[in-house]
């Protein structure tokens, strides 16, 4: 450590100011607070600072993400081994997926983090670590076999039009890791579409049918198939399934859940509305009744597709949600509501969280101001009364 | 000497040389700082529209440049008998008495791009240049200014809308002009092919020419 800290001390007078490299100091001030604790101290007046900072946040949501990623690693190989009737062990299933997941983590790493640290060298902006959740959210929501150029294109749109034109981290209307998503599911709808979600099947060693999810079978156009279909709620619970590489398993989604409550980081209302919405949602439509998917009972809405991990990691994230108290519940239960409506009645997009939340984070101002505005009515009546 | 030159001066006041610096501006300036699209926010639906593909998108400027000269002189010309209560009709009968004409001509000798076009040739009558140019310009002004006015505001339409349908076409569908460019095993991009892409690739436009001269809206 003593040896880091001598060669950053050494080369420090070049990216100070009058210095020689004193352009690249924003990149000189990341390296340096990313390995030591940065000795920032306030300049003048009194000011409370918080232990939880920017990075601390960010950390502790990827921490979260740790039993997703593990378990998602874990069932692309099982996925693939099982459905070529192979028997694995633990081991080879995690070394597979590892093979699969490691390589789309670095590359979404290393384009969002290039691009940040371009536009903070370009507007002097020190480098902050916005990019370090959702740097690790892209690759969660994709298919394993995903080209990895498509990783690329859809990271760079992310981080480009969805934050950086609006002015960086905090400054996002959209969640930056769903527009990604939103991207290629736009962008390239043959390849994000269909049989893609066991690993292997490109590859023609997988038999194709078997990589059905429940939301292509449930929403596709085989009325038949879809009337026999029962989902396998334990299967489904614990993540068996196939789907993108860490959203199936809703007990790793809960243990996430778990970790950012108790941290106080993730708003458990949020979490809580969104649930109440879909539920209800889905018991309104099984009222009705009619076909298959109306009449799939409620909470299984809650186990297939990305539900859960949309719920607790995508419809929390702090800066594109709504801010006030109740605002929270109205933006949480419209998402619920939201994603089970899409789902059922529009067939074209299988997946409805995605857009239910992305509609909601543009909708969240709006439901802040009317919220705001509400309060001071109120407040006000009592002041005349 | 003094009274000569105070005659040439009051000819000049009487007959301005069509290519007066003043004139010129008119054809410069909605190239870049008075752009009807980027700068004024006119006629964007018909830059998402018809900016998929590069040909179409040439045919569509060339017939809104024409359509807006001569509306913008044929205006300019009737600019003193036309009643001010009835002149937006007026206009309208104009312009869209020269769309019919653009659009049989389409129609013969560039069937194929006149089906892709399909209703967005109609649409030029409705374009919001066109009528804003009639509105702002013609009905003030003499014929010689009202056509170079139409011409800068013409290619103030094409400037934008070629590069949006060049970045369209390429990263839509791989190609340009219709050739084949970024290869066979191109798999296309949807949002560049939807008019999602013409909005977002505006945008770069717009905000690469405000970081270059500075503009901005006034709050």
């Amino acid at each position: 450590m003593k040896f880091l800290r001598d060669i950053l001390d050494k080369v420090k007078p070049n990216f100070e100011k009058d210095g020689k490299l004193h352009f690249l100091h924003s990149t000189f001030d990341a390296i340096e607070t990313f390995m030591f604790v940065p000795n920032h101290t306030t300049k003048r007046g009194a000011h409370i600072r918080d232990g939880i900072d920017l990075k601390r946040t960010m950390f502790i949501v990827i921490i979260a993400l740790v039993p997703c990623l593990l378990f998602g690693m874990w069932n692309v190989g099982a996925l693939h081994y099982a459905a070529q009737n192979i028997d694995s062990t633990l081991l080879e299933n995690m070394l597979y997926g590892a093979m699969k997941v490691v390589p789309i983590i670095v590359v979404s790493y290393l384009t969002g983090l290039g691009i940040e640290f371009a536009f903070c060298q370009v507007n002097g902006h020190p480098v902050n670590e916005g990019f370090l959740v959702s740097g690790m959210l892209i690759p969660l929501i994709v298919p394993a076999d995903i080209p990895l150029w498509m990783v690329i294109v859809a990271t760079a749109f992310a981080v480009i039009i969805g934050k950086e034109v609006f002015g960086g981290t905090g400054m996002n209307i959209l969640n930056p890791a769903l527009t990604a998503r939103v991207f290629l599911y736009i962008a390239y709808p043959v390849e994000m579409a269909g049989e893609i979600w066991v690993s292997g099947i490109k590859e023609g060693l997988v038999d194709a049918a078997s990589g059905a999810t429940a939301l292509g079978v449930l929403g596709g156009k085989d009325l038949e198939a879809a009337s026999n279909y029962s989902v396998n709620v334990m299967d489904a619970f614990m993540g068996f399934i196939p789907g993108s590489i860490g959203e199936t398993s809703v007990l790793m989604c809960l243990i996430g859940a778990a970790i950012l409550i108790v941290t106080g980081i993730g708003s458990w209302r949020i979490m809580l509305a969104t649930v109440i919405g879909a539920l209800g949602m889905g018991l309104i439509l099984n009222a009705v009744g009619g076909n298959p998917y109306y009449d799939l009972p409620a909470y299984q809405h809650l186990l297939i597709g990305g539900f859960a991990f949309g719920a607790v990691f995508m419809a929390t994230d702090p800066v594109s949600a709504a801010h006030t108290t109740t605002g929270k519940w109205i933006y949480g239960i419209l998402i619920g509501v939201l994603t089970v409506l899409i789902r059922v009645f529009n067939p074209a997009y299988p997946e409805g969280i995605m857009f239910a939340i992305l509609f909601m984070n543009v909708m969240a101002p709006l439901v802040d101001n009317y919220v705001v505005k509400a309060n001071i009515k109120r407040r006000l009546n009592r002041v005349k009364a | 000497m003094s009274t000569e030159t105070q005659a040439v001066e009051a000819e000049v006041k009487e007959r301005e040389p069509l290519f007066s610096k003043k004139n010129r501006k008119l054809i410069s300036n909605p190239l870049d700082a008075d752009n009807p699209i980027t700068v004024q926010v006119l006629g964007v639906c018909s830059a998402l529209a018809v900016t998929v593909k590069l040909i179409p998108t040439l045919y569509m400027c060339i017939s809104v440049l024409f359509v807006l000269i001569f509306s913008n002189v044929a205006i300019s010309l009737l600019r003193n008998v036309i009643p001010g209560r009835i002149r937006i009709i007026v206009q309208l009968l104009v312009v869209a008495s020269l769309v019919a004409v653009v659009d049989q001509v389409l129609q013969a000798f560039a069937y194929d791009v006149s089906k892709q076009l399909s209703v967005f040739v109609g649409l030029i009558i409705t374009n919001c240049i066109i009528m804003g140019r009639l509105e702002a310009f013609a009905l003030a002004n003499k014929p010689g200014p009202a056509f170079l006015d139409a011409v800068g505001n013409g290619l103030g339409y094409a400037v934008i809308l070629i590069p949006v349908a060049f970045f369209r076409e390429l990263f839509g569908s791989g190609s340009l002009f219709g050739f084949n460019i970024l290869g066979e095993n191109y798999p296309g991009n949807g949002v560049m092919m939807s008019p999602v892409g013409a909005c977002i690739v505006l945008g770069l436009l717009i905000w690469f020419q405000r970081s270059r001269n500075g503009y901005t809206e006034e709050a």
